[in-house]
C-alpha cells in the first residue's frame, strides 16, 4: 500500500496545508497573490497526479481548470485589479501572524482528529489525506476571519475551495459535473466578489471592509 | 589497533571540520560575488584573514572583564566539538554517542549563551542591540530547532545522529510530509542561525541592521579570528547536519574500509559545495528583512516543526 | 532506626528556635543559629542518604502527639529520603551561606527564631505518613516562612508580600485539607498506609487530583496560583529566599508525588493531561514573567515558577507512561523530574545566594542600578555565571542532563493510547522547548545587566566581595552543579529506590556503563556523556589557547571603547534590563502582557525630555486575583455595617443564628 505513487499523492496533499500556511503568514498582497497561484498549482499537480494513479482521464480536466483558471487567470486579474484600484499592497490583520499561525495549527489538530475518528476504517494514508483537506478549508476560512481587506477575503475563499477539490479527488472520483459546476461557481463568486471590490472602493476609497461596518453604523 | 585507528578517525573529523569551515565560507562569498557578476575575493581569503587577525595584537576595551577574553575561547571550543560530533565522511566515528543531536544543539546554544554575555560586556550600546537581538532570535530558533529533532528522531527512532543518517540513508521510510516540513524548517533555522540573510547580513557594517556584528563589535585581533572561525564552524556544522540527514549517501559506516572513507569524504565535499552554491543562490535572491519581521518567519519554522511532530504523532497510531 | 535520630534532629532545629529568642539580639546569635542548623541539617542529610540507599528499613514511628486515637505517624520511605536530602542540601548552604550573610541583618532576632523551625517544618511534612501530621506540618512550614518573608517588616511592600502570602497559603492548605479529607474517607483513618489500601472511585479521585495540583501547586507556585510566589520569595532575607525558592517549592512537589503517584491508586490517562497543560504553561509563562523584571531576586522568584512548570511536566509525563502500562518510560519521565527537583534546588539557592551577596555589597536588587560587578566581585560573578550556565539548561552543566531527560521521554509518548495526549505532548514539547530557549535570553540578561558592562551607581562601583562563608556555600553548590552535569548517571541511580516504589520498575543501571555515559533506553536511540563533552570543550579550547598564544600573538593593550567610533562615557548609554528585553518584550508581550510601548515627544523646540513608557498588563492578575478581591473589598463593605449595630440587633443576630441551626439540624435526614 505504501508505494512511491502513494507518496506523492501524500506528499502533495500536505504541500498544499503548507502553502495555506504560508498564505496565512503574507502580509504583502502581491505575495500573497503569488502564494495562491502556488496553491492553485499544487492542487493541478495533485489533481493530475490523482487522475494518472486512478487511471481517471477526467481529472486531468479538474487539473487543467485549477490550473488555467486559478493558478493564472485569477491570480492575474487580481493582480491587475489590485494595480487599478491602488489598493494598499499591506494586508491589514485583525490578529497577528503567530497567533493565527498557532490558531492554524489547532485547526489542523481538530481536523486530525475529526477525520481520524470518523473515518475509522478507511486506508491510513487516506485519512491523513481527508485531513488534510479538511485543514486546507478550515485554513482558508481562517485567512477570511483574520484578515480585514477584502483581496485577502477573495483569496482565503479560493484556497477554501482548493481545500474542497482536494477531498473530493481524493475520494475516488468526483462526477464532472459536480466539478464543472464547482469551478463556475468560483468563477462567479469571483465576479461578484470583483464587482463588490470596485463597488466598495468607488464608495468608500479604500477595500478594508471595515469601512462597510461603519457604514451600517456598527462601530463609531 | 582498533582503538587507535578510531581515535584516528575521530582526531581527523575534528581537524577535517576545523579546516573545511573557512574554505566553505569562501566558497559561499565567492559563489555569491559571481552571481553579482564580481571577481569576488580569492577562496582561500578567508584562512588569509584569520591568520592575520591571529598575529595582530588584541585592543581590549578598558571596561572588559576577564570573562570578554575567555568567551572565544569557550565558544570556538563548544562549536567545533558540536561540529565534530556530526557525521561528515564517515558515522559512528567512536565519540559520536557522547552527545546526541539534542545535546549538540544545546552545545550551540551555550556558545551562543556566551557570546550573548560577551556584547553586554564593555557596556556600549552596540553590543547591547546585537545581543538582545541574538536572544530574541534565538529563543525562537532553538525550539523550532528542537521541534524538528523530534520530527527525525520519531521518525528514526534515536536522536543519535549515527544512528538517524544511517536510517535515512537506509530509504526505509520514503517520503513523509513531515520530513518535508522538518526540512524547510530546518533550512529557516539554519539561515537564522548562521546570521544570513534574510535574517542577518554577515556582511554589513550597518549598525542598525545587524545583530552578530553588533554583538561582536568590540572583539580584535585573535579573539576575533576565533569568533569569525566560529561563525564559519556554525556554518558548516549546519550544512553537514542537513546533509546527512536529508542526503544521508555516501556517509561510511562504522569500521569501513579506506576506500569508503574516501568516498565518504568525496561526497561530503561534494555535499559542502552544493549546499554552499544554494546558500549563496538564495542569500543573492532575497533582500534582507526589517527585526521585527524575523519572529514571524522563525515562527513559522516553529509552527513547521510542531505541525511534522504533530503529524508524526498522530500517523504513529493509524 | 533511622527515623528515630531523624526526628532527634527535627527535635533539636524546634529547640534552637526558643534558644534563638533567647539570645535576643546578641551578635553571636547569628554563628550559634546557623551553625548549629548547619551541624544538624549535614546529620539530617546523611541521614536521608543512608535511608535513600537503602541502609535502613522504611519503618514508622508513632509519637503520641496530635489526635488522641491516632497519634502523629512517621517515616522515611525512599521518596521522602530523597526529598529530604534536597531539604537538607539545601538547609545546610543556606546555613552555611547565613554564617556569612546573617551577619549583616539589622534586626536578627526578627529571622533567627524562625530559621530552625522552617527547616524542622519542612522535614516534618516530608516525613510525615499520615494526613493529620502532613497538614499540620505544611501548616507550620507556611507560617514561619511567612514570618521569614515579614522580617523586613519596615517596607510596605514587603507586608503586601506576606499578606498575599498568607491568604494564597491558607487556600492552598485549604484546598490540601480537603483533598486529604475525601482520600481517608467515611472510616477516618488518616495513616497513609490505611489510604494507600482504599482505592477511591473514579470520580473521588478526579477531585482528589484537581484538590492537589491547587494545593499543593499554590505551594510550589504553578500558573494561575504563582500570584503570591514573586512578591513573597524575594522579600524574605536571601538565604531563606534560597530556601523558599530552592527547598519550599520542593516540598511542595512532593506533596503532589506523595498524593498522586503513591496515595491515590492507579492513575487514569487524564490525570496526565492535567499536569502536563499546568506543567507547560506554568513553564512558559514563568520564564515570560521573568524576563520582564528588573529587580534580580524576583526575576529569580519568577524563574522558580517557570522550572516548577518543568518538574510538572516531567511528572506529568511520567503519569501518562503509568497509565498507559509503560513503565520503563515512566521511570524515564519520574527520574527526569525528580532529577530536576534535585537540579534546580541546588542552582536556585545558588543563583539567591549571589543575588544576596550582591545586595549585601551594594544595597541593591534593582538591575538598572547594577552592573560591572565581575570587577568588584569576581569570585561572585563566577560562581553566578555557573548558577546562570546550569539553569539555562546548557551543558555540561546538570540543568541540561534533566531537561534532556524529558525530552527523550517525550520521545517516547507517541506509544501511548490516549488521543487526547497525542496533541498535548507535542505541544507540551514546544513549550519546554520554548521556555527552555527564554530562560537562556532570560539569564544573559540577569548575569548581563548586573556583573557586566559598567556599574550605573557609585553603588555597584564600591562593591566588596562578598565574605568567605559565603562564597564557600557558592562555590560548594557550584562544584554540585558540574558534578552532577558531568557524572549524572550516579545521581540517575541514586533515584532507582524511588521510581521503584513509585511506578514499579527503575531505569537501567547507569553507573555501569561504558566511559560513564547515561543511556535511558538503548544506545542506539539515545546517549549523553556530559563528562566527555566538558572534557572536549576544556581541551579543545585549551588546545586552541595554547596554540593561538604560542604560534600567533599574546599581546594585548588596553584602550577606550570602541564602540562604532562613538563611545560614549556616561554609564547610562548601556543597554539596561528594560532595553535588552525589549525585543522579546515586542514579539510575546504583546500577546501575553498587552505590552504597549507609549512614546512621549516635546513640541520642537521644547527642551523637555522625551519619554518612553512600557505598559505592562499581568492578565493572570487582572483576570483571576482582581475581582476576587474585589469582591472582597465589596463584602467586607458591606459587612461594615455590622460594626455599628445596637446591642439589640447583636443579640437577635445571634438568635436567628440559634434558630437556624436548629431548623437545620430538624430538617437534617
Amino acid at each position: 500500500m505504501r508505494g512511491i505513487t502513494f507518496d506523492i499523492a501524500h506528499m502533495l496533499a500536505g504541500s498544499l496545508v503548507l502553502v495555506s500556511f504560508m498564505q496565512l503568514y503574507q502580509d504583502r498582497l502581491y505575495a500573497l497573490l503569488n502564494t495562491f497561484a502556488l496553491h492553485a498549482f499544487i492542487l493541478a499537480a495533485s489533481v493530475a497526479w490523482q487522475a494518472f494513479i486512478q487511471d481517471a482521464p477526467h481529472l486531468y480536466l479538474t487539473a487543467m481548470i485549477a490550473l488555467v483558471f486559478k493558478a493564472i487567470i485569477i491570480p492575474v486579474a487580481l493582480h491587475r485589479i489590485i494595480v487599478k484600484l491602488g489598493i494598499h499592497r499591506e494586508i491589514e490583520t485583525v490578529v497577528g501572524v503567530g497567533p493565527a499561525m498557532l490558531l492554524g495549527m489547532g485547526l489542523v489538530a481538530l481536523s486530525m482528529v475529526v477525520m481520524l475518528r470518523v473515518t475509522a476504517e478507511a486506508d491510513p494514508l487516506a485519512r491523513e489525506d481527508l485531513a488534510f483537506a479538511l485543514s486546507v478549508v478550515l485554513l482558508g476560512l481562517l485567512m477570511m476571519v483574520t484578515r480585514r481587506n477584502a483581496v485577502s477575503q477573495v483569496i482565503g475563499f479560493m484556497s477554501l475551495e482548493n481545500g474542497l477539490v482536494l477531498a473530493a479527488t481524493g475520494a475516488k472520483g468526483m462526477p464532472l459535473v459536480v466539478e464543472i459546476s464547482i469551478a463556475f461557481s468560483v468563477l462567479i463568486a469571483f465576479i461578484v466578489i470583483g464587482i463588490f471590490l470596485f463597488r466598495i472602493r468607488e464608495r468608500f476609497d479604500t477595500v478594508d471592509v471595515q469601512a462597510l461596518d461603519r457604514f451600517r453604523g456598527e462601530r463609531r | 589497533m582498533a582503538l587507535i585507528r578510531d581515535f584516528a578517525l575521530q582526531g581527523a573529523q575534528m581537524l577535517l571540520v576545523l579546516l573545511l569551515s573557512p574554505l566553505l565560507t569562501g566558497f559561499v562569498r565567492k559563489v555569491k560575488a559571481r552571481l553579482l557578476r564580481r571577481q569576488g575575493p580569492p577562496l582561500l581569503q578567508p584562512y588569509r584573514d584569520l591568520i592575520r587577525l591571529m598575529r595582530k595584537d588584541v585592543v581590549l576595551a578598558e571596561s572588559a572583564s576577564w570573562l570578554f577574553r575567555v568567551i572565544p575561547y569557550i565558544i570556538v571550543a563548544g562549536t567545533w566539538v558540536a561540529a565534530s560530533l556530526v557525521p561528515t565522511f564517515g558515522s559512528g566515528l567512536l565519540f559520536s554517542w557522547s552527545a546526541d543531536l539534542i545535546a549538540i544543539i544545546a552545545l550551540l546554544g551555550s556558545a551562543r549563551f556566551f557570546l550573548a554575555l560577551a556584547g553586554l560586556d564593555v557596556g556600549t550600546s552596540f553590543g547591547g542591540i546585537g545581543s538582545s537581538r541574538e536572544v530574541m532570535i534565538a529563543s525562537l530558533a532553538e525550539p523550532a530547532m528542537l521541534m524538528i529533532v523530534f520530527t527525525l528522531a520519531l521518525v528514526a527512532g534515536s536522536t543519535q545522529l549515527s544512528t538517524m543518517a544511517a536510517y535515512m540513508g537506509s530509504g526505509e521510510e520514503g517520503l513523509r510530509v513531515s520530513l518535508g516540513l522538518a526540512l524547510l524548517a530546518l533550512i529557516i533555522v539554519a539561515v537564522a542561525e548562521n546570521a544570513r540573510i534574510p535574517v542577518d547580513n554577515p556582511a554589513t557594517h550597518l549598525e542598525l541592521t545587524m545583530v552578530h556584528e553588533a554583538m561582536v563589535l568590540e572583539y580584535s585581533g585573535r579573539h576575533l579570528a576565533l569568533i569569525d572561525l566560529t561563525s564559519e564552524l556554525k556554518l558548516l556544522l549546519y550544512v553537514s547536519v542537513i546533509g546527512c540527514l536529508f542526503a544521508p549517501w555516501g556517509i561510511a559506516g562504522p569500521d569501513a574500509s579506506p576506500r569508503a572513507i574516501a568516498i565518504g569524504l568525496a561526497v561530503y565535499v561534494a555535499k559542502l559545495a552544493i549546499g554552499g552554491f544554494l546558500l549563496a543562490v538564495f542569500e543573492t535572491a532575497i533582500a534582507k528583512m526589517r527585526v521585527f519581521r524575523v519572529p514571524a518567519f522563525l515562527g513559522a519554522a516553529l509552527m513547521l516543526g510542531l505541525l511534522a511532530t504533530l503529524l508524526l504523532f498522530v500517523s504513529r497510531s493509524l | 532506626m533511622m527515623i528515630v535520630y531523624a526526628l532527634y534532629g527535627v527535635a533539636a532545629l524546634v529547640v534552637l528556635a526558643p534558644i534563638a529568642i533567647a539570645f535576643g539580639p546578641s551578635p553571636r546569635a547569628t554563628s550559634v543559629v546557623y551553625g548549629t542548623s548547619l551541624m544538624i541539617t549535614l546529620t539530617l542529610g546523611v541521614i536521608a542518604l543512608l535511608c535513600l540507599f537503602g541502609y535502613s528499613d522504611p519503618s514508622t514511628v508513632t509519637l503520641p502527639l496530635g489526635l488522641p486515637w491516632l497519634g502523629a505517624h512517621f517515616r522515611i520511605d525512599a521518596l521522602a529520603a530523597f526529598f529530604l536530602v534536597v531539604v537538607n542540601l539545601g538547609g545546610a548552604s543556606a546555613s552555611l551561606f547565613a554564617l556569612g550573610y546573617g551577619r549583616h541583618e539589622d534586626s536578627p532576632q526578627r529571622v533567627l527564631p524562625f530559621y530552625p523551625a522552617y527547616l524542622a517544618a519542612m522535614n516534618l511534612v516530608v516525613m510525615a505518613d499520615d494526613a493529620f501530621s502532613f497538614l499540620v506540618s505544611w501548616e507550620f512550614m507556611s507560617l514561619t516562612s511567612w514570618a521569614l518573608v515579614i522580617s523586613h517588616h519596615q517596607v510596605a511592600e514587603n507586608l503586601r508580600a506576606g499578606y498575599v502570602y498568607l491568604l494564597m497559603a491558607s487556600f492552598g492548605t485549604l484546598a490540601l485539607l480537603l483533598s486529604f479529607g475525601l482520600l481517608v474517607g467515611d472510616d477516618g483513618n488518616y495513616a497513609f498506609d490505611a489510604i494507600r489500601a482504599s482505592h477511591p472511585s473514579a470520580a473521588l479521585a478526579a477531585l482528589v487530583l484537581v484538590l492537589a495540583i491547587v494545593g499543593a501547586g499554590s505551594k510550589a507556585g504553578v500558573v494561575p496560583l504563582h500570584a503570591w510566589l514573586p512578591l513573597a520569595h524575594p522579600a524574605a532575607p536571601s538565604h531563606v529566599s534560597a530556601l523558599m525558592s530552592g527547598v519550599m517549592t520542593k516540598v511542595a512537589v512532593y506533596g503532589l508525588v506523595r498524593i498522586v503517584f503513591d496515595l491515590l491508586g492507579p492513575p487514569d490517562w487524564w490525570w496526565s493531561m492535567a499536569v502536563l497543560a499546568v506543567g507547560g504553561i506554568t513553564a512558559v509563562m514563568g520564564v515570560l514573567y521573568a524576563l520582564m523584571q528588573h529587580d534580580l531576586k524576583r526575576l529569580l522568584a519568577y524563574h522558580t515558577v517557570e522550572n516548577i512548570g518543568i518538574i510538572y511536566i516531567g511528572l506529568g509525563l511520567a503519569l501518562a507512561f503509568k497509565a498507559g502500562g509503560m513503565p520503563l518510560a515512566a521511570a524515564l519521565a519520574l527520574t527526569a523530574g525528580l532529577f530536576h527537583v534535585f537540579n534546580h534546588s541546588v542552582f536556585k539557592s545558588l543563583l539567591f545566594f549571589g543575588a544576596g551577596a550582591v545586595l549585601n555589597a551594594t544595597g541593591e536588587r534593582d538591575m538598572e542600578h547594577l552592573g560591572g560587578l565581575i570587577h568588584r566581585m569576581p569570585q561572585t560573578a563566577f560562581v553566578f555565571l555557573v548558577g546562570c550556565v546550569a539553569i539555562s539548561a546548557l551543558p555540561p552543566l546538570n540543568g541540561f542532563v534533566s531537561e534532556w531527560l524529558t525530552f527523550q521521554a517525550i520521545l517516547l509518548s507517541p506509544q501511548l493510547p490516549a488521543w487526547g495526549l497525542k496533541f498535548l505532548v507535542p505541544a507540551v514539547g514546544a513549550l519546554l522547548a520554548l521556555s527552555a530557549a527564554l530562560a537562556a535570553a532570560c539569564f544573559v540578561k540577569a548575569f548581563g545587566v548586573s556583573f557586566l558592562g559598567r556599574a550605573r551607581t557609585p553603588a555597584a562601583a564600591n562593591a566588596q566581595e562578598t565574605d568567605s562563608n559565603s562564597l564557600a556555600a557558592m562555590y560548594f553548590l557550584a562544584a554540585l552543579c558540574l558534578v552532577a552535569g558531568i557524572l549524572p548517571g550516579f545521581f540517575i541511580d541514586a533515584l532507582a529506590p524511588v521510581t521503584k516504589s513509585l511506578v514499579g520498575v527503575s531505569m537501567p543501571h547507569q553507573i555501569g556503563v561504558e566511559w560513564l555515559s547515561i543511556v535511558p533506553i538503548a544506545e542506539s536511540r539515545s546517549s549523553y556523556n556530559g563528562l566527555l563533552v566538558f572534557i572536549f570543550v576544556v581541551l579543545s579550547g585549551s588546545i586552541a589557547a595554547f596554540a593561538i598564544h604560542r604560534l600567533a600573538s599574546d599581546k594585548l593593550r588596553r584602550a577606550p571603547a570602541w564602540d562604532c567610533g562613538y563611545p560614549d562615557p556616561s554609564t547610562s548609554t548601556q543597554y539596561t534590563a528594560s532595553s535588552f528585553a525589549q525585543p522579546i518584550r515586542r514579539v510575546y508581550g504583546a500577546t501575553v502582557f498587552r505590552a504597549r510601548e507609549i512614546g512621549e515627544m516635546p513640541p520642537p523646540g521644547s527642551m523637555a525630555p522625551a519619554r518612553l513608557t512600557v505598559d505592562l498588563h499581568d492578565l493572570i492578575w487582572d483576570a483571576a486575583y482582581a475581582p476576587i478581591a474585589g469582591f472582597i473589598g465589596y463584602a467586607a463593605d458591606r459587612l461594615n455595617v455590622l460594626q455599628f449595630l445596637t446591642i439589640r440587633n447583636y443579640l437577635s443576630l445571634v438568635f436567628a443564628a440559634l434558630v437556624i441551626l436548629l431548623l437545620v439540624l430538624a430538617i437534617w435526614p
